[in-house]
């Protein structure tokens, strides 16, 4: 009884002390407006990284297509969004393409270019994880009888997805923290709160802290999930 | 053979970057001067006042500070920064001053102390050319707003969209991009400060951009931020600026960047 009075006091006073210091103020007065742009970061991400699993999936085949069409046209799409940084995709696909197609939104703009970028991505992530899959099942379903998609369908592709699991939850990370890029279009993500935050307090160490130490949480939350799914997925 | 061309190849690209890298460190010969440094940071996306031209940074903000510079016997340089860290590196020391189209205000005095006022800019309310609804700043309630993030231009969007919250407010690290976003329609207004909003329209070819209603915020002033602690340079730099007022050179800058 003693102890839990006692930490509590001491629980108290401290916050009590920290309060005084003018970064933490800022930081827990403007944490409401953190957690809601960490819920953007994740709801973009998470859209994103969907969408991207279809176009890489696709990309993905076609890099493995015998069509010289299919194949050129999955290598362009590919090298492009992996070859250029995200920054400059962003701001040319906001600014200088999207706006030639359709009246487009920051929300759904953002959807659309991270999905491209990280659908190439995924591509490559698809394709070394059809390639893993060893070539004498591709032999036996076709000695089955199997046409080359059904052996994709039913062989080839339920192998390759638990491979290429853990390379995409890295996706999933890597494409969160990327997200951080957006706040240049004015996303309502975290770092653009932070940015907001930052531009009128003009408090780095705190504000940044704060933001970094939010992604590390929402990162490291994932990567544990990714250790539990690989663990899962092991067959030997 | 093919593997000692491939070598030969990466050793002459290593040795080419070395050579490039060394011959920068070569061009820049130190200690020519005996004047003290004055390190001043800016952000140059806000013409008339600072921009970069043929990779120098040009600009109202630019002529003054070097103007202030030569008077007072500093040798300036100056860094182009976002605008929204110069508070953050005077503050903390890694640029003695800045100069950027700053205006004095309370959160800033907070953190930094500021010349006598240079400039007495205002804000305005911009909107696309073919908007017939916003007529001035009263008109903003409810609308999408943007402005460049940390400038008073956002502070007063923000101040609108407390009062009303279906007012919309988007920041952006530069002034242009603010106004893209409204030409592409994206947004219904801008607000920012009337003479780069002026330069803005009057310099982009088909610029689709016009100004509504009268300047407003009259006590919008630009001074030069300097950390609280550098009294000296405080004070030179509001001597600097009564000399160049005083021998017309301020009057020259101002006639070459503003009366366009």
């Amino acid at each position: 009884m003693v102890w839990i009075t006692g930490s509590l006091v001491f629980a108290t006073s401290f916050i009590d002390s920290m309060m005084q210091i003018r970064g933490f103020r800022i930081v827990v007065q403007h944490m409401p407006s953190f957690m809601q742009g960490a819920l953007v970061t994740l709801e973009i991400t998470a859209l994103s990284v969907a969408l991207g699993m279809i176009l890489g999936l696709f990309a993905g085949l076609g890099k493995l297509s015998k069509s010289k069409f299919i194949y050129g046209l999955a290598t362009v799409y590919i090298d492009f969004f992996r070859g250029t940084p995200l920054f400059v995709q962003i701001l040319l696909f906001y600014f200088g393409i999207l706006p030639l197609i359709y009246n487009n939104g920051v929300f759904s703009s953002a959807i659309i270019i991270c999905a491209l970028n990280s659908g190439a991505y995924i591509a490559e992530i698809v394709r070394s994880g059809i390639q893993a899959v060893d070539k004498g099942q591709m032999e036996a379903a076709r000695s089955l009888g199997m046409n080359h998609s059904q052996a994709m369908r039913y062989v080839i592709l339920p192998q390759a997805y638990k491979i290429v699991i853990p390379p995409l939850i890295n996706e999933f990370i890597a494409l969160l923290k990327d997200t951080s890029l957006l706040s240049a279009i004015s996303v309502m993500e975290l770092t653009h709160r932070g940015d907001l935050v930052y531009a009128n307090t003009y408090e780095p160490a705190w504000v940044w802290g704060a933001v970094a130490l939010i992604y590390l949480v929402m990162t490291k939350a994932l990567s544990v999930l990714g250790d539990y799914a690989e663990r899962r997925l092991a067959t030997e | 053979m093919k593997r000692y061309i491939k070598l030969l190849l990466v050793g002459a690209l290593t040795l080419a970057l070395v050579v490039s890298v060394v011959g920068c460190g070569n061009s820049t010969p130190g200690g020519q001067s005996e004047k003290p440094k004055l390190v001043v940071g800016t952000n140059a996306t806000f013409p008339p006042f600072e921009s970069q031209e043929n990779n120098e940074l040009v600009g109202f903000d630019m002529e003054l500070i070097r103007a202030i510079g030569e008077a007072e016997g500093y040798d300036v340089q100056v860094k182009h920064m976002d605008f929204k860290s110069l508070v953050p590196a005077v503050k903390t020391g890694k640029i003695d001053a800045a100069i950027a189209g700053m205006s004095i205000t309370e959160e800033r005095l907070e953190s930094v102390a500021f010349t006598d006022a240079y400039f007495n800019a205002g804000l305005v309310v911009a909107v696309r050319d073919d908007n017939q609804d916003i007529k001035g700043p009263n008109d903003l309630k409810g609308k999408k707003l943007a402005a460049q993030t940390g400038t008073i231009g956002a502070g007063y969007c923000d101040k609108v969209a407390k009062k009303d919250s279906s007012t919309q407010v988007r920041t952006y690290d530069d002034v242009a991009q603010a106004f893209m976003e409204l030409e592409k329609g994206g947004v219904d207004a801008v607000v920012n400060d009337h003479p780069v909003t002026l330069n803005y329209i009057l310099t982009t070819e088909k610029a689709r951009v016009k100004t509504v209603g009268d300047v407003f915020s009259a006590n919008d002033k630009y001074g030069i931020a300097v950390a609280k602690d550098n009294q000296k340079l405080l004070q030179d730099l509001n001597d600097g600026l009564k000399k160049v007022k005083a021998d017309g050179t301020y009057d020259q800058i101002y006639a070459k960047w503003i009366d366009q």
